[in-house]
């Protein structure tokens, strides 16, 4: 479905991006992962057409992005719903405002359609009864629900999230992890992840793929994942795997473990 | 040999003193500054002619802009007009010609102090609001996530606010003017032996359609220009920039804002008065 062809970012002469290829299949929930800097955000940026990268392609169903005009792009930006790190909510609305943004700016319901699919909304985010409060008014867990609210509004065929759980309490963090297995199940959308939380990283994935200096590494389903024998990987998995993943018979985890 | 004498020698022929260097540095960074602002301000242009019209976001700029500062450029008007007042009279009377008192106050509110001093209670008041609301939204993605949905932030966020501050400056400019005269007259009738009715014949003689034209002029570019550097100020923060950058751009934006105004004030002096021949 998404394509990502030897892309490079460069910022202020650090090659953030280094001819990063990824695919991201149809339906699947991809789990990018990588150290802090290593371009992940970056990544997910330039797939949603915020930062035009240097050189390489993005495709999307066939259609090449990175070369569109601003009104295409806007157009296709409408089949993609993306929740920020910050949860990003436009603190001069309400909750039911940030959810029904999309709606307000691209269709002709009127404010009883648009209530209607707010509701919706924010009953499949397990949030009800906060739609006239304030972004200042929610915890962090509610205001990231009210942003993945806010991406399911125009019903996204991609969902791109940005470190989900990070400055979450563990409580929070699963929570946002079952709602983005739940959505992944009841929707059947393609979602990017992007986390260095490796308990949120296996509890989503059905792909996961390693980014280190602005290349993939390592790319598979997650039992693909553990088995391969990359270092860099296996250090990363084994800071923060969940402890199921660690207990696993697995002769290559055993012997990073015993070093 | 000649390969060695072909290449430049580093050390000490072409070598750029480091004053130089960071004054070129410097003036390239303030030069791509303007480029990228003048950039904002023509893509403003071009959006504001450019379906869907969201009247509702002018209508609450106009508001935000216009309502909420006219009692503030009113006391200034006012108490400018009344200072005007007070000096003409007492550095015209010497001359004996105190009764002038009335064009001096008129000639200058109208003209200059009028759209001046609107200018600068808006470049301080909205300008710099405006650079802490859009740099707050910019660090915060929230101009991102727009940008996700569809939603151009320029449409969205400058043009009402463009708009909004080219439409309420003038707007703001005349009550100002008015106050400003009518604090001269306080101050001069209440003062000092000048008849009432005197210096508002006096001031209506020399109220000039000429006058006003170059007053809302003069406040329809001091409108434009502060909704520009205060747009283009909290567009240029780095999402990284956090608390600092929002403060260091809010500061930046007034400072801008108000040399800007001045800047401009003399240029249009120029054109409308040396090249157009306004009165």
């Amino acid at each position: 479905m998404i394509s990502v062809r030897n892309i490079t970012k460069n910022f202020g002469g650090k090659n953030v991006l280094n001819g990063l290829n990824l695919e991201i299949p149809h339906g699947e929930t991809l789990v990018v992962m990588g150290r802090s800097g290593c371009g992940k955000s970056v990544l997910l940026k330039i797939i949603a057409g915020l930062i035009a990268a240097d050189s390489g392609e993005i495709w999307f169903d066939g259609t090449e992005i990175s070369k569109l005009k601003s009104k295409k792009m806007n157009l296709l930006r409408q089949k993609i719903g993306m929740l920020f790190q910050s949860a990003a909510l436009f603190d001069s609305m309400t909750v039911a405002e940030n959810v029904a943004f999309m709606l307000d700016q691209h269709t002709d319901y009127s404010k009883q359609e648009m209530r209607k699919i707010v509701d919706e909304k924010l009953e499949l985010v397990d949030l009800e009864g906060v739609q006239d409060l304030r972004p200042a008014e929610l915890s962090g867990g509610m205001r990231k629900r009210v942003g993945l609210a806010r991406a399911l509004a125009f019903n996204p065929e991609v969902i791109l999230y940005d470190e989900p759980t990070t400055g979450l309490d563990p409580v929070t963090c699963t929570e946002i992890n079952q709602l983005i297995r739940d959505l992944h199940e009841q929707l059947q959308v393609t979602s990017v992840v992007v986390t260095h939380d490796m308990h949120s990283a296996f509890s989503v994935a059905t792909r996961m793929a390693m980014i280190h200096e602005g290349r993939q590494i390592a790319y598979g389903s997650p039992d693909e994942i553990i088995n391969i024998d990359n270092p860099i990987l296996q250090q990363f998995v084994l800071f923060g795997a969940p402890d199921q993943i660690l207990n696993m018979e697995n002769p290559i985890l055993k012997e990073y473990l015993n070093r | 040999m000649n390969q060695q004498s072909a290449t430049p020698e580093p050390s000490g022929r072409f070598r750029v003193h480091p004053i130089l260097r960071s004054i070129k540095i410097r003036l390239h960074h303030v030069l791509s500054e303007v480029g990228e602002a003048f950039t904002l301000f023509f893509q403003t242009l071009i959006q504001i002619f450019r379906p869907p019209f969201q009247f509702d976001l002018l209508v609450k700029q106009l508001l935000l802009v216009g309502f909420n500062s006219l009692a503030v450029v009113i006391v200034s008007g006012f108490f400018t007009g009344m200072v005007l007042g007070v000096q003409g009279y007492i550095q015209l009377k010497p001359y004996a010609v105190e009764g002038s008192v009335a064009r001096f106050v008129c000639v200058s509110i109208v003209k200059e102090l009028g759209p001046m001093i609107t200018a600068f209670v808006l470049a301080g008041r909205i300008g710099a609001s405006i650079t802490a609301e859009l740099s707050t939204m910019k660090v915060t993605e929230q101009i991102d996530a727009l940008e996700v949905m569809g939603t151009n932030p320029v449409k969205y966020l400058v043009v009402p606010r463009f708009l909004a501050c080219s439409i309420m400056l003038p707007t703001l400019t005349i009550f100002s003017t008015f106050a400003g005269i009518a604090g001269g007259f306080v101050a001069v009738v209440t003062l000092f032996d000048v008849n009432g009715y005197f210096f508002l014949l006096e001031a209506q003689k020399n109220l000039f359609v000429g006058s006003v034209l170059i007053s809302l002029i003069k406040a329809t570019s001091f409108g434009m220009a502060i909704a520009a550097v205060g747009c283009y100020k909290g567009f240029s923060i780095s999402t990284a920039g956090g608390a600092e950058g929002v403060g260091t751009a809010t500061t930046g934006s007034a400072v801008i804002s108000l040399i800007t105004i001045l800047i401009l004030d003399f240029v249009l002096n120029h054109i409308l008065f040396n090249i157009l021949g306004l009165i």
